[in-house]
């Protein structure tokens, strides 16, 4: 039989994007016409976005360009910072965040977040994973926390290397180990969006890719968010990619096409490494 | 998407053009390659078409020096984007011209086996025939240089001539055999001459493509404006 190209099965193109969202199904957040001002200083310009569950999203673009600025209005980190106003609207799950009536601490369990630095408290590993399902009320029994505290760490890749060794301080893992004690911490309240706020800048290549492999099994679980300055990282972990320049969102797409062809001169600029 | 200015890396902007440079230059080679095999073969030339023939290891050398580069500077620079575009582009491209030179190679080995004082009428419209396609070569790597899609996509237009000619050499010649069995031999590689100058064009078309992708990260069959066949 001779080959004919209308025969020929090619893999479905929107595999890579098996979680592609139905058209109009409702994102899990939601942004619309963000706006922040540190001061008379506009950090960040008019921003929407959507961040689906079952996929990873990454804010990428150059320092002072906003997107840590807009990772922190996702659970209202910027709150904690005087001078800041945010202006425009934040959904979870179609219910405002930004309103006053909004409980900021209930939502942080919802929307957890793990920082640049892993910062364990200075606690045992067990305590800093028990900490915050023992204060949310999610365990009735010292068995449960238990087992919360076990699934938080076994999710994390962490149970393994630690679980011989639940009591000692959390402080006295190594910088890769803490990170994910961190992450461990965040998933243990059973959060459904987790940020991520350059996780593996201050961690050498092995522990970067042990938390980008961490990132990839937990996807799926949680909506998950990431700003990376590392653009290969950008291109590994994530299926959404969102370049900011200058407070604005410059361009926002699918990964796979962002780092082939983008549409945006500056994101080209950027990503090929012609920002002078 | 134009390339507004060089990388902040001067190094890596030198990598890419040296990649494209070694294109460029592999171009040159093949289209000369063909031009001297088609001269040969009209004046029957067999000494200087000996010479085609071992001068084709130029561009294998020449293939190979690519891809070593273009491998390299995909581990050591990361390329992204159109960087990336470009050299998968110059990485087929290399590969693509390699084949050309073939070609050439081909055509020269037949200029010895065409023996015989007869003339055989067809061969008249060979070399303008080779002109074409070769003409197609050139300015499809001045397309691939100059990272220009609306060239690249004259340069496929073409090819319909070059088409059109084999189709019309096929007959000249199967009616000449016809005529004249005693010529059947040379006919037939003249034929074969035909087919190879047929498939230089293909390949020129091939590189079209290529460049229009790198060039607009596009397959120029999803081009806008294109009618669907």
């Amino acid at each position: 039989m001779t080959p004919n190209h209308s025969t020929v099965t090619l893999p479905d193109p929107k595999s890579e994007e098996a979680v592609e969202p139905p058209v109009g199904r409702i994102p899990k957040m939601s942004a619309r016409g963000v706006s922040v001002f540190y001061g008379d200083k506009q950090a960040l310009k008019d921003v929407s976005i959507d961040i689906h569950e079952d996929r990873v999203t990454a804010f990428i673009g150059p320092s002072g360009c906003g997107k840590s600025t807009f990772l922190r209005c996702l659970n209202r980190m910027n709150d904690t910072i005087p001078s800041a106003r945010v202006a425009g609207k934040i959904e979870l799950d179609g219910e405002d965040i930004t309103s006053s009536s909004m409980d900021v601490v209930q939502l942080r369990a919802r929307v957890g977040m793990v920082f640049q630095k892993p910062n364990p408290f200075p606690k045992s590993i067990f305590e800093n994973v028990a900490y915050g399902p023992r204060i949310h009320g999610l365990s009735s029994s010292r068995a449960t926390l238990d087992a919360i505290v076990e699934t938080s760490l076994k999710r994390a890749g962490l149970w393994d290397e630690v679980k011989d060794r639940l009591q000692e301080s959390g402080t006295a893992l190594s910088g890769g180990q803490q990170q994910r004690l961190c992450i461990a911490r965040a998933i243990a309240v059973d959060p459904e969006v987790i940020l991520m706020d350059e996780p593996c800048s201050a961690l050498d290549p092995i522990a970067t890719a042990k938390i980008e492999e961490l990132i990839h099994e937990l996807r799926g679980r949680y909506a998950i968010a990431i700003v990376t300055h590392n653009m290969q990282q950008a291109a590994r972990v994530s299926q959404r990619t969102a370049f900011f320049h200058l407070g604005e969102l410059v361009e926002y797409g699918k990964t796979s096409e962002i780092f082939t062809n983008p549409r945006e001169q500056r994101t080209q600029d950027y990503i090929t490494g012609r920002y002078g | 998407m134009q390339q507004t200015s060089g990388h902040t890396l001067k190094a890596f902007d030198e990598d890419i053009e040296r990649l494209r440079a070694l294109i460029s230059q592999m171009g040159g080679l093949a289209e000369h390659a063909i031009g001297e095999a088609m001269r040969c073969l009209v004046q029957r030339d067999v000494e200087a078409a000996e010479q085609v023939v071992a001068e084709d290891k130029k561009l294998d050398v020449l293939e190979i020096e690519t891809e070593r580069r273009a491998v390299q500077l995909i581990a050591l620079r990361a390329p992204m984007a159109a960087d990336l575009r470009d050299v998968v582009a110059a990485l087929k491209i290399s590969g693509v011209v390699e084949r050309i030179g073939d070609y050439a190679k081909n055509i020269a080995k037949r200029v010895p086996l065409i023996e015989g004082p007869a003339k055989i009428e067809p061969l008249s419209l060979l070399p303008e025939m080779a002109r074409i396609a070769t003409g197609m070569v050139h300015d499809v790597l001045d397309a691939f240089v100059e990272r220009d899609a609306d060239a690249a996509i004259r340069v496929c237009e073409r090819d319909q001539a070059v088409d059109d000619f084999y189709d019309s050499i096929f007959r000249a010649l199967l009616t000449h055999m016809m005529e004249n069995p005693q010529t059947i031999g040379q006919s037939a590689h003249l034929l074969f001459v035909a087919k190879n100058l047929e498939r230089v064009g293909d390949h020129a078309t091939n590189i079209a493509e290529m460049v229009y992708y790198a060039a607009t990260g596009q397959h120029m069959a999803d081009r806008p404006g294109k009618s669907a066949k």
